[in-house]
């Protein structure tokens, strides 16, 4: 709906510039567009929006067909309107029509596009694809420490080795559906459990999810890449660690997830950062498009990623 | 070096990670009826590993890859210029640039989990091989140094990359001036103006100038030809700028 709405009214801001006689007149007429406009695609989108169930059953191209002479009939009845109330700048009516057509054929097709290559099998394969992949450093590394642990406290290396279990369970997983944010904190508290085995008082986390409603539904493996980003980039590389935190809370009607650690500065390993983050943000779109976001700076010596997603508590 | 056959070789471990350092210490146990040894030390990065060097006599380093304040790579770098340098073993749980390069470079490794027999084969050929070279690191490290080191008196001392000021060429040795004092390497002035290219600037056929020391700029008449010379701000210290780099005299205006 929001694209429709940005597509539609980028197209008559370029019809404006097109029918503009001259660089001048471009906001008189982008005005005389925005005045038929703008209400129709308000009511347009209103219509179609109820009567959405009713339009899946003609198929597409009947369904293509009775929106285009629905939205030449509502360009009509505007038309007719406009002649009555008499607005500054009348346009006749085989053009209006020209340019009603022009709009929903392209819109259309856009989104037919976009549902094309968005579709479920297509989207469903690019997250199968994109499921975060643990560092390869971390599996070597814990499974040592439990070799260690072995002799001298075989009880915490069980205790390690289920983690370890439990955390792969979930990477192997199917993880195309979203799942509970309470799932997905109790993983990152295994995976930071193994952690904390190898980096012992090195590695301090500090949680505040107080506010956190444990069925909201998030994508597996959403937090988990970037706190294992936080350990291998911000911990690690310091003799004395640090500190990192996560706050995950409710802000209106969205899901506030935010993760800081250190940044030590000198980051010798950046590409496998990039890859976790553009990873999670691309799965991000498969599931919300644009009503999810994440955004991720460096600011007084310290990382901060930020995600922002629609709470939900039923899948989409 | 090389050992006598019969006697004890002197082990130092050096891992950031507790449970690796004990899990080597286990191993290293189980190796001893079969390989004489005693674990000498641990250190928890490169900068310890290297005070441990300093201090005691060791045959045999085992060196973690990725360690805080100083790395595994460099610290075994700091140590092959020593006269003696013990056989250094590196260990990584999952490197794979370092371990391409250690293969390109035939440099012996150890994975982490490490095995019994592995690490027995890499204690057994620290007795029959020369040790790792110089050059061999410097080709397999990916990254430049962040220190120096000078070797006195069978004991390395760093000097680190932020606190030197220049570096100037005389016969087959490179002085490294700091605000405080100077030290001699034995390094080649051309090898260390492609580690550093980013820290360093050449004003001369002979002298690389840090470019946070540079205080400016100043005419000078020197042989009876005027040039310019670069001032170092920490000590005053003015050093002609040949003519085939007076370019580097615009960049900084």
């Amino acid at each position: 709906m929001l694209r429709s709405m940005i597509a539609v009214n980028t197209l008559l801001a370029a019809a404006a510039v097109i029918r503009a006689p001259s660089l001048d007149d471009v906001a008189s007429e982008m005005l005389a567009f925005a005045a038929y406009g703008e209400p129709m695609l308000i009511v347009s989108l209103a219509l179609l929006c109820l009567a959405r169930r009713w339009l899946v059953t003609l198929g597409y191209a009947g369904a293509y067909l009775v929106v285009a002479v629905f939205e030449l009939a509502l360009a009509y009845s505007f038309h007719l309107l406009a002649a009555n109330v008499s607005l500054a700048q009348q346009m006749p009516f085989t053009q209006l029509a020209a340019i009603t057509v022009f709009v929903v054929g392209i819109s259309l097709a856009y989104l037919d596009f976009r549902a094309r290559a968005l579709s479920p099998a297509v989207a469903e394969a690019r997250i199968q694809a994109l499921q975060a992949r643990i560092r390869p450093h971390f599996l070597y590394n814990s499974i040592n420490a439990v070799l260690a642990l072995m002799r001298s406290d075989p009880r915490r290396a069980e205790r390690a080795l289920e983690d370890l279990a439990d955390l792969f369970r979930v990477l192997m997983a199917d993880n195309r559906t979203l799942a509970p944010i309470a799932n997905e904190v109790e993983l990152v508290r295994q995976y930071l459990a193994l952690e904390e085995l190898r980096l012992g008082d090195r590695l301090r986390v500090v949680w505040r999810i107080d506010g956190m409603p444990p069925d909201a539904l998030v994508p597996p493996l959403v937090l988990q890449p970037l706190v294992e980003n936080a350990v291998y980039h911000g911990i690690e590389p310091s003799q004395s660690g640090g500190a990192i935190e996560i706050d995950v809370g409710l802000a209106g009607k969205q899901i506030v997830m935010e993760l800081r650690n250190p940044f030590p500065g000198e980051s010798r390993h950046s590409a496998g950062n990039k890859m976790a983050i553009t990873n999670i943000r691309e799965r991000l779109q498969l599931h919300f498009d644009a009503e999810a976001s994440m955004r991720s700076e460096v600011k007084d010596g310290s990382y901060r990623v930020t995600i922002r997603i629609p709470y939900l508590t039923t899948a989409p | 070096m090389t050992l006598a056959g019969s006697e004890a070789a002197r082990i130092l471990i050096a891992d950031d990670e507790a449970p690796a350092r004990a899990r080597l210490r286990d191993l290293l146990d189980d190796c001893r009826d079969r390989f004489p040894l005693v674990i000498v030390d641990e250190a928890r990065n490169g900068r310890d590993a290297l005070e441990v060097v300093n201090r005691e006599k060791i045959d045999i380093v085992l060196l973690d890859i990725r360690m805080p304040e100083i790395d595994g790579m460099e610290a075994a770098r700091h140590i092959a210029g020593m006269a003696e340098p013990p056989a250094i073993i590196f260990t990584t749980a999952f490197d794979s640039y370092a371990l391409k390069a250690f293969e390109v470079n035939a440099i012996d490794y150890l994975l982490k989990p490490v095995r019994l027999e592995r690490l027995l084969g890499a204690l057994g050929k620290t007795r029959v091989g020369p040790p790792v070279t110089r050059a061999a690191l410097d080709a397999a490290a990916n990254q430049p140094r962040r220190h120096l080191s000078v070797h006195e008196r069978g004991k390395i001392i760093l000097v680190p990359l932020a606190d030197i000021l220049y570096l100037r060429a005389e016969l087959k040795y490179v002085t490294v001036r700091t605000a405080e004092r100077e030290f001699l390497v034995e390094e080649s002035l051309t090898h260390l103006e492609e580690e550093f290219a980013d820290t360093f600037v050449r004003v001369h056929r002979s002298c690389l100038v840090a470019r946070p020391a540079i205080g400016g700029f100043e005419r000078s008449a020197e042989d009876g030809e005027s040039g310019w010379a670069v001032v170092i701000k920490a000590t005053g210290e003015k050093l002609p700028v040949s003519r085939r780099q007076h370019h580097v005299v615009k960049q900084f205006r």
